[in-house]
């Protein structure tokens, strides 16, 4: 299925969830937060919450930023 | 971390229910380079550090948190660049899903071009996540009304800017700080526009409990050697406010005594 990755169109597995959204993007295992089709999901959820056609997530982490 | 190293003990620096050991907060935005970053930080003797919350980029050098880690500090995460109550709220949720942290530095911009707050704005998302559990520290304007209603929603402090963010311009209006600092009951930390020690001096001379500086020492010639000027000018500038300074008078007063002069 096609999803919105970070604002880039990604190819994943149909039964993709979270889980494998993140790993497409980092292998970074704290400091990781994510954004699905706007709302929050929290780590505990990132295996259980599966992906559909035409999502929207967001994998975030910390910048330098004031 | 070493407890408690810039501060008096007889005048603790508390914020959020913690104890800091400095009342200087470093903003982490503008660095060359990691290396420059933890150096700048470890000069500066800061506690607590800022960062934003950005897309993941796979080829980023290094890890930030890493260098904070190192560096022993705490994190404060902010909403730098949301421009809605709504997308700040959001933001600092996905903060404490990433960092564990409920401390959240909040930011709510009006205007892109002068980066001000919307106090409109500021003041729903500052309820809301009052209401959600978290430690907020709202970036805000000089305003004294504001910075009450702020600390009345319940903020653990109140962060008034000196000038717009990056400017440098220093405290433009330190009657308003003054007054923002008779009239909160909770920590007042200078934000925004300092751009040399001894605009850092000045907030404290004024009563702010701290100062939070980001490009003044990031962005300067020399990030390490400003982070270190930062951190006497904050201890300076407290000592001196608390140290009781002269009135000003518009003639000299003598400070050797006249009595006793030979006539010749």
């Amino acid at each position: 299925m096609n999803v919105q990755l970070n604002g880039a169109n990604h190819v994943l597995s149909d039964d993709a969830s979270v889980a494998d959204a993140v790993s497409a993007l980092t292998t970074a295992e704290r400091g990781v937060a994510v954004a699905l089709n706007g709302e929050v999901v929290p780590r505990a959820k990132w295996r259980s919450t599966r992906l559909s056609e035409g999502d929207w997530v967001e994998v975030l982490s910390a910048k330098q930023g004031g | 971390m070493t407890p408690h190293k810039d501060i008096d003990p007889a005048d603790p620096f508390r914020l959020g229910g913690i104890e800091l050991g400095s009342r200087l907060i470093l903003g982490t935005g503008g660095a060359s380079s990691h290396l420059a970053l933890e150096r700048a930080i470890r000069a500066s003797g800061t506690e607590l550090v800022t960062v934003a919350l950005r897309r993941v980029d796979p080829d980023a050098p290094g890890s930030l948190l890493d260098v904070i880690d190192r560096c022993g500090v705490r994190l404060l995460p902010n909403t730098a660049g949301c421009f809605t109550a709504a997308e700040a709220v959001k933001t600092a949720h996905l903060a404490r899903e990433a960092f564990e942290t409920d401390w959240v530095k909040l930011e709510v911009i009006g205007d892109q071009d002068t980066l001000l707050p919307d106090p409109v704005e500021l003041i729903a998302a500052a309820e809301q996540l009052v209401n959600d559990g978290f430690t907020v520290l709202p970036y805000t304007t000089d305003d004294p009304i504001l910075a009450c209603r702020l600390a009345d929603v319940g903020c653990a402090a109140v962060m008034p800017l000196g000038s717009p963010i990056g400017s440098g311009m220093g405290i433009r209006n330190p009657y308003n700080i003054r007054l923002i600092r008779e009239k909160v009951g909770v920590p007042v930390i200078l934000d925004a526009g300092i751009g040399t020690a001894s605009d850092a001096a000045l907030a404290m001379e004024l009563g702010c409990d701290a100062v939070l500086i980001a490009s003044a020492v990031t962005r300067a010639e020399h990030p390490e050697r400003m982070a270190t000027a930062m951190r006497h000018a904050v201890q300076a500038g407290r000592l001196a406010y608390r140290a009781g300074r002269i009135p000003r008078r518009l003639y000299a007063e003598a400070s050797s005594p006249f009595e006793g002069m030979a006539e010749l």
